[in-house]
């Protein structure tokens, strides 16, 4: 079974949001026009990524962080060519050249860097293979997709891509049950996040906010791709049943339909 | 002779005029035309442009008639017309073509707000190799947990019946509830 598709169709923030909310493990494979990128995550939280032919090795990842000098690249080329990224990480803590922290987050800020260059790709195709887990020889991380989305999200310039998502500002928003926690908001989307409740609608946040209708589109588009906040639509008002739907208003006799029905069905 | 309906809608060529010719009774009344867009054509040679209509007789006394409405959005003035009255809807969407889900979201939007009647998402072609998963086609559709997403292969008679009686049972619950 395949998460595969077209960029034009599902953006990258997009599909973060769907890796993140369905918490996959697996790697996304995009084809953009002149490289390939790997995104792999566990448990819908990013672990690893890789661009093109990119020299993402643990060495010239701290290198580049200026962890590492030229002299010092050098020589673990030369020295620890077969060495992987864990073994080598264990090897610089121990030699006390950096610590097992400031491995994780040059790692998390090189992966980072990858998403983002991936939100500027409009062209190609992705896969996500379940099967093509996180390299073993890699340092991996744990990263959560959220502020990811988020910062994606604020990106988006296709007005017809917000104004799809958000068909109304009439809307109200109220918050899911994912906790909000670490998030690295800007001030005009805590200035939204601060009015949310299903007493307010979109054009009153942004009235309150002095926000346009482009940008609290935005601002919106990003917290709902993030699964902070959803809108109450038309779609989750409640079902009910109308009195047009049968030929009797007999509530016996409706029932008794329904179930004739059912029988029928089986038979066929 | 009673008569009530429920209408089969969905993105162009998501599969509605074979679910409904799965289970009628009848030969569905089919209003199709050759497609003059090259684009559209290349997935599918006719489309149905104002309904298909399908029977399935219950008794003497009551009858239960299938409507599927044209996928294309230019006809969409049909919808409407056609979501009148009915017991519910069966949103069908292509599994193997995300390019449609957003249409499909849109459509759902749609007639949910002309009747709140339940109804069910039906994914189609869930028997190919591109299919996509149930779980993240409800992510993709923005479906809630409540919304029964289904399994279907229109051309295969079981599956069609699994998802009217799903259908079916969520009416029967509703009428349970007392809503």
């Amino acid at each position: 079974m395949a998460l595969r598709g077209n960029l034009r169709d599902f953006t990258v923030t997009q599909l973060l949001n769907l890796i993140n909310l369905a918490q996959k493990t697996g790697t996304l494979v995009v084809d953009g026009p002149s490289e390939q990128a790997h995104i792999a995550f566990r448990d819908g939280k990013l672990a690893y990524a890789r661009i093109g032919k990119e020299d993402n090795g643990l060495a010239a990842i701290l290198h580049k962080a200026n962890k590492l000098s030229v002299n010092q690249y050098r020589t673990i080329g030369e020295r620890a060519g077969n060495m992987t990224d864990k073994e080598l990480g264990l090897l610089l803590i121990n030699a006390g050249y950096v610590s097992q922290d400031e491995i994780l987050l040059n790692l998390q800020v090189y992966f980072t860097d990858v998403i983002r260059r991936l939100f500027t790709w409009v062209e190609g195709t992705f896969r996500f293979e379940n099967e093509l887990l996180p390299p073993d020889d890699r340092i991996n991380v744990k990263l959560n997709l959220e502020n990811l989305i988020i910062e994606g999200s604020r990106q988006l310039r296709e007005w017809e891509t917000l104004q799809d998502e958000i068909p109304s500002l009439d809307l109200a928003l109220k918050f899911t049950d994912r906790p909000m926690t670490n998030l690295n908001l800007s001030v005009e989307e805590w200035r939204v996040v601060k009015y949310i409740d299903p007493k307010n609608t979109m054009k009153q946040i942004a009235s309150a906010a002095k926000l346009n209708d482009m940008e609290i589109r935005r601002i919106i588009y990003g917290l709902i791709q993030a699964g902070l906040v959803e809108m109450s639509r038309p779609t989750t008002a409640p079902l009910q049943l109308n009195p047009k739907m049968f030929p009797t208003q007999d509530k016996q006799e409706q029932r008794n339909l329904i179930n004739k029905l059912i029988g029928r069905i089986q038979k066929i | 002779m009673q008569t009530v309906k429920m209408v089969v809608t969905g993105p162009f060529s998501a599969g509605k005029t074979q679910f409904i010719q799965a289970v009628s009774e009848i030969e569905v009344v089919a209003t199709e035309r050759k497609i003059s867009s090259k684009v559209e054509r290349s997935v599918k040679e006719s489309t149905t442009v104002a309904m298909d209509f399908g029977r399935i007789t219950v008794d003497e006394d009551l009858v239960l008639y299938l409507f599927g409405t044209p996928g294309q959005k230019r006809f969409d003035f049909m919808w409407e017309i056609l979501s009148e009255g009915m017991l519910g809807f069966i949103v069908m969407v292509d599994s193997t073509r995300p390019e449609t889900f957003r249409e499909a979201r849109t459509i759902l939007e749609t007639f949910r707000a002309y009747a709140p009647t339940p109804y069910v998402v039906a994914a189609n072609k869930q028997d190919l190799e591109d299919a996509w998963e149930l779980e993240d086609m409800r992510n993709a559709l923005r479906l809630d947990t409540k919304t029964k997403i289904l399994p279907c292969i229109s051309t295969d008679k079981k599956q069609v019946k699994a998802v009217l009686l799903e259908l079916l049972y969520g009416i029967l619950a509703l009428m349970e509830s007392g809503k």
